[in-house]
């Protein structure tokens, strides 16, 4: 019976907090107009969200690009098609990899900061200071970081996979001796706008949830150090539940 | 000593608190608060920790709603007004926050900018004469470059007094603005709160604990104990009163209505037992 209490507890409040985070998101398209005016706090954003977080994209883009190039050789070569390496590499990174594991690695990386700026802010009355001001923190700091990543995910996720077919490239060409001209030609051959779509309509939707569960969690959060750490954490777990859930619905509406 | 609930009736009022019932996670923290605070004076609002000073001012500015009674600030109720009828009147005030709120994005200079950059389309050059103004004001004109980071804590409550002053408002509020202030500081911003009020003939709120110190400047005090007003008068008034608590207070002594020591179990006992 206490199972049952807390699991229905544990569902109600989930179910709250949803709400919260919709009511939220509200008001920061209320408050989007002020943060379009400013365009230069978005710039900051984007330069702190995107840019700050080139080098793991490129670096993990790298090295996801190469694993797929060794299994992909590995198992296209039982059926010695290893010709079609670059287009299963291509689909691979488009449709799926590319737009999941840069999501994962943004809130990791840009969504944990945006939680713990904004959640120090919070403790340190930051916050408050500017509502007695009569500056709106939500257009003033929140809707510009939710702005800001909003921008990257897509341009992130896009570095991500090119990154990624250079490391696949890498590996079955240059190591593994996969013929270049097969590489790309059966890319372009199986790999459609509809793919990249596919891909870009990905990053879109996690680039909203990551960057709205990292606002909306340090914004929200306790004012206390230990406050301001829970936020950081629950930013990366309820992102990366939230973008596997997103990313199944999107792909069975879209197949 | 004057009647708690009575108005000081020297001057009309600029804020006025009517009834004001407030719980937080269910503890009640006023039940039925009733002051006003004269315009153009300074008022000090003080009572042992955690009766609710803060949250009072927090009211004030209508950051927080109270569960039942109204704040009134110039006539309008806080609680009922729209956001943007809300941020007009929030321009009329300044708030000195306890650590000073500072932006720690944002270099000295910026933070006192802050408030015009925001909300006025002035010229670069008459907002660097209006914030070196008032930074000469508090005594750090010359820290306009530094990060908050690099102030010490009473410099920092500075430089937030100056941003809080920076649109000489018609109301300010003071949370504990003498706390962690060395001698020459305090004596600075005791004359600062003082001639605000002279000179620009600013409404004064102090929350303050520093009983001595308030008695230099203040018109009206009031004392805040148990979610209500227990005492009101002018400092002389307060210091020279019968009532226990508030002798207590004024005295700083341990022993008295207001226990120094959290609920506990027997010391001897806790000590000696298992």
């Amino acid at each position: 019976m206490g199972l049952v209490r807390d699991i229905g507890s544990a569902l109600v409040g989930g179910i709250a907090k949803l709400g919260a985070a919709v009511l939220f998101l509200g008001g920061i398209l209320r408050s989007t107009p002020y943060a379009l005016a400013r365009p230069r706090l978005i710039s900051a954003q984007v330069h702190n969200a995107g840019v700050m977080s080139l080098v793991i994209i490129m670096t993990s883009g790298f090295f996801v690009g190469m694993v797929l190039g060794l299994q992909g050789y590995d198992a296209l070569a039982r059926l010695r098609q290893e010709d079609i390496l670059g287009a299963a590499v291509a689909l691979t990174l488009l449709k799926e990899l590319g737009p999941v594991v840069t999501a994962l690695l943004f809130a990791g990386r840009a969504g944990t900061a945006m939680a713990s700026e904004i959640g120090l802010m919070r403790a340190t009355d930051q916050l408050s200071a500017m509502e007695v001001m009569a500056v709106d923190p939500i257009g003033r700091i929140v809707a510009p970081r939710f702005l800001g990543g909003l921008i990257s995910m897509p341009l992130l996720t896009a570095v991500f996979n090119c990154i990624g077919i250079l490391g696949a490239f890498f590996i079955g060409v240059v190591v593994l001796g996969v013929d270049s001209g097969a590489f790309w030609t059966q890319m372009q051959e199986f790999v459609d706008p509809g793919d990249v779509g596919e891909g870009v309509l990905k990053s879109f939707v996690f680039g909203i949830a990551a960057s709205l569960i990292a606002v909306f969690e340090g914004y929200n959060c306790s004012p206390t150090a230990e406050g301001v750490g829970m936020a950081t954490t629950r930013t990366v777990v309820t992102t990366a539940i939230a973008v596997l859930v997103l990313d199944y619905m999107i792909t069975a509406f879209l197949l | 000593m004057a009647n708690p609930a009575s108005a000081p009736v020297r001057a009309e009022n600029l804020v006025e608190v009517s009834g004001l019932h407030f719980d937080r996670g269910g503890r009640m923290i006023f039940g039925g608060l009733d002051l006003q605070i004269p315009r153009g004076r300074v008022t000090a609002i003080m009572g042992p920790s955690g009766t609710g000073k803060t949250t009072l001012l927090r009211m004030i500015t209508g950051q927080l709603r109270p569960t039942a009674g109204t704040v009134r600030v110039d006539g309008q109720a806080v609680d009922s007004l729209g956001r943007d009828a809300l941020y007009r009147l929030r321009r009329r005030m300044g708030m000195l926050f306890q650590n000073g709120a500072l932006l720690t994005d944002f270099d000295v200079f910026e933070n006192v900018a802050f408030p015009l950059r925001e909300h006025t389309q002035l010229p670069e050059r008459l907002i660097r004469h209006i914030v070196l103004a008032k930074l000469h004001t508090v005594g750090l004109r010359g820290a306009a470059g530094l990060m908050p980071a690099e102030l010490s804590g009473g410099m920092a409550r500075r430089v937030a007094l100056a941003r809080a002053m920076v649109f000489d408002p018609e109301l300010l509020l003071y949370d504990e603005p003498f706390a962690g202030l060395d001698p020459i500081s305090l004596g600075v911003v005791l004359r600062l709160i003082r001639r605000n009020n002279d000179v620009l003939g600013i409404t004064s709120i102090v929350v303050s604990h520093d009983v001595s110190e308030i008695a230099h400047i203040a018109d009206w005090c009031y004392v805040i104990s148990g979610g209500v007003v227990v005492a009101a008068g002018t400092p002389a008034e307060l210091a020279a009163s019968r009532d226990e608590l508030v002798a207590q207070f004024m005295s700083g002594a341990p022993d008295g209505p207001v226990p120094f020591h959290f609920p506990a179990a027997d010391y001897r006992a806790e000590m000696l037992g298992d």
